[in-house]
């Protein structure tokens, strides 16, 4: 950081006399460089989320100029049954589908952490599912949960027909046989994460741990777990932000249905303020899906600030 | 006491491990298998049935369906945004890294951010925006917002990466008489090397896959790329499941190439995102 401004063109007032030209030339260079990335991205990010702000205070066909309604999407969401739904279900998805790929994904790197035989398969299986898009995933699985699918020639083959059922078509099961598939895909990629922390983890500490008598599961709650948290934050974080915009995986398999049994905010927002023409409703939809992750983010890092203070 | 569970635990982590990998495979495999049968031999005897042959004609029904235009769409449309986003992405973490640009900090928190913010949030006014510039339901405006909107992260890990190169370097470099764009040119792109070949594979990946954008800012079915195009087919062969299947396996295979040809840099692509 020292060294930084001695590199810089802009030195003393005799390297100014000498290279003058030269020097603008160059600060018009680097400007460039900054700046054409920095506005594009400016241009087409928060541009448009000023503008969902506003469109969410507005009643929009998309063709009819819009007409300011203050805050009427908002209170309207309160008396919208569908709006309840998939506010309820897009919290069941962040605590399934966020708990169990971070459970599954840290159960994974404990158990490939330590070199052995035949490991990087093992570690190589579970992360291929990664590079899938969602929707072949969804096609993948669509293929298991049919009524002539795998779920149900295995429930039959052990004598359960009659817990046989259209996995995706009922709307008791519709949400609950999304999150698999979800699941199946995202649980590599917190296993990667998370090894990548344990390489961090001094091995030291755990051979001291042990000739104290610790048992496997202390050494894992008092020395693994504190070692683990910079990278846990960080998984916290790509698994509320993963799980608040999963959309793909439902929009390929149920759109939501049946009855909106499957419905999330994304599906939603996406039915409504897209397909639905009401443009300003789907962006109030939209607000409130940043608000939900950015005031998850903020909860957890509130929280494990305050528990670092009082350890 | 502990050698005797030495002595046991491999057989038991070895069991346990490869029942969990097989059961993770068997999707795949239930797709691969699928995709190479009959659609009289699926309709008698169901999904979950023995084969009674095989046949690559699945994959010529797919592949003549449209489904050879919408890899070649996939394609016009994720190679440019890769390039295009490297491009970008390393000139500018180039000068914030590099330079002492005031508020140098702000710009690059605001491009993280920018990234961070949800799809959702964009959706209407970017199909608006496209509209008012005449690339709605174009490819060119699906590599213009592909590439904006994901700008932010990629310049976040190069940032990362260019402040680690050693000051002597550069600055010898500039004594010698290069100039900004050569420094970057010379010097400060070969050494990034890994870090973009990361970058590229995770990139392609991503755009290759994206459904949201393409269903957001594409209507002429003929423009499609493979991903939002497959969900289409399941419409045109309501129950052929086994030209579904081929149709999805060709879909997966450009992102399993790129996967194991980049495999190393892949996953250390994911790492140092996951530094973000």
């Amino acid at each position: 950081m020292a060294a930084l401004p001695k590199a810089v063109s802009r030195g003393g007032p005799g390297a100014l006399s000498v290279g003058v030209r030269r020097g603008s030339r160059e600060t018009l260079v680097l400007l460039a460089f900054v700046l054409i990335p920095f506005a594009l991205e400016m241009f087409w990010t928060f541009w448009p989320a000023l503008n969902s702000v506003y469109i969410s205070l507005t009643q929009w066909d998309g063709i009819a100029p819009p007409v300011f309604v203050g805050l009427d999407n908002y209170t309207r969401m309160w008396s919208d049954e569908t709006f309840r739904t998939a506010l309820r279900n897009t919290v069941i998805w962040l605590v399934l589908f966020g708990g169990l790929s971070v459970l599954g994904g840290l159960g994974l790197a404990l158990l490939l952490d330590k070199p052995r035989k035949g490991i990087g398969i093992y570690r190589a299986i579970f992360f291929l599912p990664v590079v899938f898009s969602m929707v072949v995933t969804a096609l993948v699985w669509r293929m298991i949960f049919q009524p002539d699918g795998v779920v149900n020639s295995l429930l039959a083959a052990v004598g359960l027909e009659d817990q046989a059922r259209i996995w995706l078509g009922e709307p008791e099961t519709a949400l609950y046989a999304l999150i698999v598939p979800a699941l199946w895909r995202q649980v590599g990629y917190i296993m990667v994460l998370f090894l990548a922390g344990l390489k961090t983890v001094d091995p030291l500490l755990h051979e001291a741990a042990k000739m104290d008598g610790a048992t496997a599961f202390e050494r894992f709650r008092h020395v693994t777990l504190p070692q683990l948290r910079p990278i846990t934050t960080v998984v916290l974080a790509v698994t509320v932000i993963d799980a608040l915009r999963s959309f793909d995986i439902v929009w390929a398999l149920t759109k939501g249905g049946p009855y909106h049994s499957s419905e999330l905010l994304s599906t939603y927002q996406f039915s409504t303020g897209l397909l639905g023409s009401q443009l300003g409703y789907g962006s109030a939809l939209a607000v409130v899906i940043f608000l939900l992750t950015v005031g998850t983010i903020v909860v957890y890092l509130v929280r494990s600030l305050r528990e670092e203070e009082a350890a | 006491m502990t050698a005797r569970k030495s002595r046991v635990r491999p057989w038991f982590f070895h069991g346990g491990m490869s029942v969990l990998a097989f059961l993770w495979l068997v999707p795949l495999a239930l797709v691969v298998v699928t995709s190479l049968r009959t659609f009289d031999d699926l309709a008698d005897a169901g999904l979950a049935s023995v084969p009674k042959g095989l046949t690559i004609d699945p994959y010529r029904e797919a592949l003549d369906s449209g489904e050879w235009q919408s890899i070649v769409n996939s394609l016009i449309i994720t190679i440019p945004v890769v390039v295009v986003t490297l491009l970008l992405a390393s000139m500018a973490a180039y000068g914030l890294a590099r330079h002492r640009i005031p508020f140098r900090k702000t710009l690059l928190l605001l491009m993280l951010a920018g990234n961070l913010l949800p799809a959702q949030l964009l959706l209407i006014p970017v199909l608006k925006l496209t509209e008012q510039f005449g690339i709605f339901d174009s490819r060119i405006g699906m590599i213009v917002v592909l590439t904006a909107v994901g700008l932010g992260f990629y310049v976040f890990v190069l940032h990362g990466f260019m402040r680690g190169i050693p000051d002597e370097i550069t600055h010898a470099a500039k004594i010698d008489g290069a100039t900004t764009f050569g420094v970057y040119l010379r010097i400060v792109l070969p050494l990034t090397k890994p870090a973009m070949a990361a970058l590229g594979s995770l990139a392609f990946t991503w755009t290759f896959n994206d459904l949201l954008w393409a269903i957001t800012l594409l209507r002429d079915e003929q423009k499609l790329p493979v991903t939002p195009a497959i969900l289409g087919m399941q419409g045109e062969f309501v129950s052929s499941w086994n030209v579904i299947a081929a149709a999805t396996v060709i879909a997966a295979i450009p992102t399993v190439i790129v996967f194991l040809r980049f495999q190393r840099y892949f996953i250390s692509g994911l790492l140092i995102g996951s530094a973000k």
